[in-house]
């Protein structure tokens, strides 16, 4: 069973919700997001996101190219990500690490040896935003073998019958994106997501969990109210960016802030019992 | 879309892509889930307007009486006689109404956009001029219109700026990276993703994901489509070589396409070399790159080891893209074209050159095409035919054009 498959077992029988914070790596320097990452389980972070910078995220809202863009500025290459997570494997054997970024990287790294090293560093799971089940045979074999998860997105634009093609493949968990558009900008409304859950139950067994706009306490208790998981990237994000100088770079309060913030959108998070769901 | 555009046979080099949008290992569709289901849609609509002969008589009453094609083959005598060699014509793209190819494209594809019942279009535009066409058939049919636009590329070329504002359509600025025609897509493709419901994504060139890249170019081969008629009317004989620059490719993969299959016509892509090929501040993508994923397709991209998209450069806007058409990169990879480079200043020269000698003021991105034949003219016989792609009018470019010549205008 893998790291993801275990942490989602285990909250299924404690009867609680998962929360998916999101940490970019190098922002905006290596040691200040390794710390703001080894402090997340503490701080109630029940899987973690780690992003890999990409110069061109056009997925994302301009909270997250913000994030990437200072994660670049801040050393952030394939290898010094992976070297991030090794570092966090040393004090922490149990929260699922997912990557997420786009192919380019990927690529240029070469798929094979991205999967194997990202396996021996102690990464659990991938998201590749930019790249749809139609062309996710670049990565499905490596994955597959070093027993990476592949993490499939699902929007609201995903017709019915084409979910059995996203979910062909995918294992670990499924995010399902909230709304048409990118990071950080609108939020779904509880009707918009009790009325999407249940289309995505009847294609998949795998914890679903949602992301996209997620920003307060209360829609992160909302979200895993209805699904099994919530994702908070932009507002952490959003946090981390207002506690940097002039110059942009860290300060005593980075670290802390986002920790702080965290803790809040877990205890929200925890609060919700989930013991008659699913 | 003509009749020679659907002739081709499965031995053809013209039958691609495949069904997974890929020409060999290159094209694709890579994009977030959110806009999968729409890249679908769209290529099913395409396919439907493609074997609609309604949709195809539409266009060809727009091409007519709004666009002006056909478009007339220029046979260039006095800088034929300059150079010394092989007898240039001119394919006269520039007189078009706006100014360039890409309103053969944006007429295309609004025709579509209208036929999907999408009331609102954005586009990404570079030199502006994609995004003039894009603002001008708006205009025509009365839809809401947002082009994206970089911030730099605003500042270099203020009179399309102005155009596409007194079109009516809203010109946003974007400053992420270099603010230019990257980022520009960068920003149009997140406005797609955020407006799915009513937007349709109008692209200006042979990139992106499939099934733009092929539609694009369909839209575009009726240059090529004229250019065969009117060079077997006027020589009776095809052209020995065609040139023609390369931004995203879109001008070029028109006059490319229907030529793919006459292996005695030598095709001949320029790419902006910027300072130079190997001065680092260049935009050939296809000379100085390396596979890799961006904007939806697999093709050659200027990047770093680490998979990061590094600035392109050039004079001319509308070349400055670190990426480049999926197709064009697999003609280079099988051999079937050639690409090379033209710098900002041999642009700039082949600028002059032809305007003083044929009273034809050409874009900046249509000197780099110039400027490869003018060097490759002269080596060739005065029986030999080299046709040049004029794609667009230089009116925009004059102010670069007098800064660099050191004139306040
Ligand atoms: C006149 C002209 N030629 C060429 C180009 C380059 O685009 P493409 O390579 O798609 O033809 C542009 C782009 O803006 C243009 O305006």
């Amino acid at each position: 069973m893998s790291r993801i498959a275990r942490r989602f077992a285990t909250l299924r029988a404690q009867g609680r919700g998962a929360l998916i914070p999101y940490v970019e790596a190098c922002d905006p320097d290596y040691d200040t997001s390794l710390a703001i990452l080894r402090g997340m389980p503490a701080a109630g972070a029940d899987l973690i996101e780690v992003g890999v910078p990409f110069s061109d995220p056009s997925a994302d809202g301009p909270t997250i190219q913000k994030a990437a863009l200072r994660g670049l500025k801040g050393g952030a290459s394939m290898k010094r990500v992976l070297e991030m997570v090794r570092a966090f494997r040393e004090g922490d054997d149990g929260t699922p690490i997912i990557l997420m970024g786009y192919t380019n990287p990927i690529e240029a790294y070469g798929p094979e040896r991205f999967c194997m090293d990202a396996k021996a560093a102690g990464v659990d799971g991938l998201i590749v935003v930019d790249m749809p089940p139609e062309e996710a045979d670049l990565l499905a074999a490596p994955a597959a073998a070093n027993g990476l998860d592949i993490i499939r997105l699902v929007a609201p634009t995903t017709p019915d019958a084409r979910l059995p093609i996203v979910f062909n493949g995918a294992s670990g968990f499924v995010y399902y994106v909230s709304i048409t558009g990118v990071t950080g900008t609108r939020t779904a409304s509880t009707d918009e997501l009790a009325a999407a859950l249940p289309r995505l139950r009847r294609a998949t067994d795998l914890p679903i969990a949602i992301g996209f706009g997620i920003r307060t306490p209360e829609r992160a208790a909302n979200a895993v109210s209805v699904a099994d998981a919530a994702v908070v990237a932009s507002a952490l994000l959003n946090t981390l960016e207002g506690t940097l100088d002039a110059d942009g770079k860290a300060t005593a309060k980075t670290v802390p802030a986002v920790l702080e913030q965290l803790r809040g959108l877990a205890d929200a998070v925890h609060a919700v019992s989930k013991t008659a769901s699913k | 879309m003509s009749a020679t555009e659907t002739q081709a046979g499965a031995n053809s080099l013209r039958s691609g892509p495949d069904g997974r949008g890929r020409f060999g290992i290159f094209g694709g569709r890579f994009v977030a889930e959110t806009l999968m289901p729409l890249l679908l849609e769209l290529d099913a609509a395409y396919k439907a307007a493609q074997a609609d002969p309604e949709f195809q008589r539409e266009l060809d009453f727009y091409l007519k009486d709004y666009v002006g094609r056909p478009s007339p083959l220029w046979l260039a005598r006095r800088m034929t006689e300059q150079l010394g060699g092989a007898k240039i014509y001119m394919k006269r793209e520039e007189l078009n109404h706006t100014g360039s190819h890409k309103l053969n494209n944006v007429m295309g594809q609004i025709l579509l956009a209208r036929r999907m019942g999408r009331t609102r279009i954005v586009a990404e535009t570079g030199a502006g001029q994609h995004g003039v066409a894009t603002a001008t058939v708006c205009a025509l049919f009365g839809m809401k219109c947002a082009i994206y636009m970089g911030a730099t590329d605003v500042e270099r070329q203020k009179p399309n700026v102005f155009r596409m504002r007194l079109l009516g359509a809203e010109v946003v600025p974007v400053t992420a990276g270099a603010g230019t025609l990257k980022d520009a897509m960068n920003e149009a493709m997140r406005d797609w993703v955020t407006n799915v419901h009513d937007t349709y994504f109008l692209v200006g060139t042979v990139a992106g994901p499939h099934p733009y890249p092929q539609m694009v170019r369909d839209f575009q081969a009726v240059i090529g489509v004229e250019t065969k008629e009117q060079i077997m009317a006027a020589e009776g004989r095809l052209p020995d070589a065609i040139v023609a620059a390369i931004g995203g490719g879109s001008n070029a993969m028109g006059i490319f396409h229907p030529f793919l299959d006459d292996p005695e016509v030598k095709l001949i892509g320029v790419e902006a070399a910027g300072c130079g090929l190997d001065s680092g501040r260049t935009a050939a993508s296809i000379e100085r790159g390396r596979p890799g994923v961006l904007h939806g397709n697999r093709t050659y991209l200027l990047q770093d080891e680490d998979g990061q998209i590094t600035e392109a450069h050039s004079i001319s806007a509308g070349l400055d893209y670190p990426g480049v058409g999926p197709e064009h990169s697999w003609l280079s990879d099988i051999g079937r074209a050639d690409y090379v480079g033209a710098t900002d200043q041999e642009a700039l020269d082949a600028f002059q050159l032809c305007t003083r000698t044929e009273g034809i003021i050409p874009a900046l991105e249509s000197a780099h095409a110039i400027a490869y034949a003018a060097k490759l003219a002269p080596t060739m016989g005065k029986d030999q035919i080299i046709v040049v792609n004029i794609s667009g009018r230089g009116d925009k470019d004059i102010f670069t054009v007098a800064e660099h010549l050191g004139v306040k205008l």
